[in-house]
């Protein structure tokens, strides 16, 4: 009865899917040799299921235009974006633009943060969507697979930010520019505008946030709100995707020669999300 | 090649000396009695602290010993495992120095980097070891694995070889085994993580490998392809019962304080976080190619448990 009620669902979502998205997805499992997921726990067959859902935020409530997708390059790539919206949805519209929007459907694989593999459901979503904790090793493993891969540099900086500081971009980590350097890895520079607004935080509780180990504590307004408020605003995404950068050098310099790299790179960024900022006309428009 | 294996009355013991003994001459050495081996293989009963056990390697002038006798029991004092096994080891390793043996190779564990949240997915052999971090029964364990470190360096005219292999299923009464043999393990509700597992012919293998000549170094022993816990679950054709990881932790240490259960609490880091290795090292030096994949490795553990029952 169980397994009736599953495979007429996952035919009616299939019967959703473009059939190039679909033909993505069986490679993606096909090359897996027979095995169900990958070393990381990644499951293709599971994008079955969050890729209707993912779709749904990305075309309509979000009604995300994304700008530039031509210019990510086939092959291993690193894409590092500015990180903003107190949860991690901008990596989402980010992944669902380059399976959604891009003319050869392509599956990214992103870094999380090191407290995600402690939270119990969180942890396995992510590892069968392709997530996998932030480390360099995991990183290489994954650009060593010609895998598009998402970083954000500023990481819980990013993200749990205040409002008042929206689209300052916060100190970026250098790591990525290591591996793109050790790699020979393109840096494609992605800039999200109107994630910063999804849910407004007015200040974090550094305290509670140390008491119960979390990498931050926002005290978000939307959430007065029960139940819709848990929603994130229904804000307009812009993704813009820059140019690919390439970078030339010895991956062990110091910081103040990777900190000039990492610099262009958050400079680019900057200019996509001024770009951004500059074509709305509001936070719905 | 003459070769000395100690701790061969386990399960694992007696596999290896049913699988060495076709080429080389094996002596056994365990203090528990051992009866089920090979007839062409000597079996000394007597504990490896013991000064006479020092005869043995005068008498036999060994060529490569296999250090299998390290305690683990969850039942055993701290001070019967440091005793047992950092002595023991300690022993037989200046044994080995004392009386020419060419090649030592020491069984550790993956367990030594322990199961953490910040693990990264292929933990290397230069990772530190942290098994003990979380759960301080097993620190003797990790002592024994720097035991062998320390000796590597000290005496280099002794090959010796450090064997991490992952859990080891099969016959072996281990605790990965026992835990996969029930028919309604616990889960951590909301964890899955990825696991590996070795089938217990491929880790005898692989010592096999490694008593070759010129190897040497540490090496992760990494078996058949990773898979989700709840893949294996289903290979083991048992019915998991999910527990939340709040309650689950005292409710088994309880049941552990009350002789309810062999598995002790922080054994369920094991079904929460990652201890996942990278057998690189294995397959270019050691040449090791494990020979059974996961489907082969469960059927024997469904085996194992019909055996049992």
């Amino acid at each position: 009865m169980i397994k009736h009620i599953y495979t007429s669902a996952l035919d009616f979502i299939e019967g959703q899917l473009s059939p190039d998205l679909l033909d993505t997805i069986d490679d993606l499992s096909r090359n897996l040799g027979g095995r169900k997921s990958d070393d990381f726990g990644y499951t293709p067959e599971q994008l079955k299921w969050v890729l209707p859902v993912a779709g749904f935020f990305y075309r309509r409530w979000f009604r995300t235009e994304s700008v530039g997708l031509e210019q990510v390059p086939p092959g291993r790539v690193l894409l590092v974006s500015n990180h903003s919206g107190q949860i991690p949805i901008d990596a989402a519209m980010i992944a669902a633009a380059l399976m959604l929007d891009a003319q050869q459907p392509r599956a990214v694989r992103s870094m999380v943060e090191r407290w995600v593999p402690s939270l119990p459901y969180a942890s396995v979503f992510f590892a069968r969507l392709g997530q996998v904790l932030g480390t360099p090793e995991n990183c290489r493993r994954l650009l060593e697979q010609a895998a598009p891969v998402l970083v954000f540099p500023e990481g819980a900086r990013g993200i749990s930010k205040p409002y008042k500081n929206a689209y300052q971009l916060q100190e970026f980590g250098h790591g990525f520019m290591r591996l793109a350097l050790e790699t020979g890895t393109p840096i494609v520079p992605v800039g999200v505008v109107g994630a910063e607004e999804q849910y407004l935080n007015i200040g974090n509780m550094d305290r509670a946030a140390k008491t119960l180990g979390i990498p931050a504590f926002p005290l978000i307004v939307n959430l007065l709100v029960p139940v819709l408020g848990w929603l994130p605003l229904p804000v307009k995404y812009r993704i813009y995707f820059g140019r690919p950068l390439y970078f030339e050098g010895d991956p062990e310099e110091d910081d103040i020669e990777i900190g000039k790299k990492v610099a262009v790179v958050k400079a680019a960024i900057d200019g996509l999300l001024k770009r951004g900022l500059s074509e709305r006309d509001g936070y719905f428009l | 090649m003459k070769i000395a294996i100690t701790g061969i009355a386990g399960r694992f013991g007696r596999l290896l000396a049913g699988l060495l003994h076709r080429n080389h001459e094996v002596v056994g050495i365990d203090r528990r009695p051992c009866r089920t081996v090979p007839k062409d293989v000597e079996v000394h009963c007597i504990d490896i602290r013991r000064k006479r056990c020092e005869a043995i390697f005068r008498q036999n002038r060994f060529d490569a010993v296999v250090h299998l006798q390290v305690l683990h029991n969850p039942r055993a004092s701290s001070a019967e495992h440091y005793s047992f096994n950092i002595q023991g080891t300690d022993r037989v390793m200046s044994h080995c120095v004392k009386h020419g043996v060419k090649k030592l190779v020491l069984l550790s564990s993956a367990n030594v980097y322990g199961p953490r949240p910040d693990n990264t997915q292929f933990l290397g052999e230069d990772t530190p070891l942290m098994g003990g971090e979380r759960f301080s029964e097993i620190r003797d364990l990790v002592g024994v694995d720097m035991l062998g470190q320390s000796f590597f360096w000290k005496y280099p005219q002794v090959e010796t070889v450090i064997l991490r292999p992952v859990h080891i299923i099969g016959l072996v009464r281990n605790a990965p085994s026992n835990y996969l043999r029930l028919l309604r393990p616990w889960t951590l509700a909301g964890f899955d993580p990825v696991v590996q597992v070795i089938h217990e012919n491929d880790t005898a293998l692989a010592v096999e490998h490694a008593l070759e000549p010129g190897i040497q170094g540490i090496f992760n022993v990494p078996g058949c392809e990773p898979a989700p816990l709840s893949q294996l679950h289903r290979l083991a054709e048992c019915k998991p019962i999910a527990v939340p990881h709040l309650v689950a932790g005292p409710m088994l240490n309880r049941l552990f304080k009350m002789r309810l259960t062999t598995f002790p609490a922080p054994e369920l880091d094991h079904l929460r976080y990652l201890c996942m290795v990278d057998g690189q090292r294995a397959r270019s030096t050691l040449g090791f190619n494990p020979q059974h994949d996961l489907a082969d490795t469960m059927a024997h553990l469904r085996l194992t448990r019909l055996l049992q029952h």
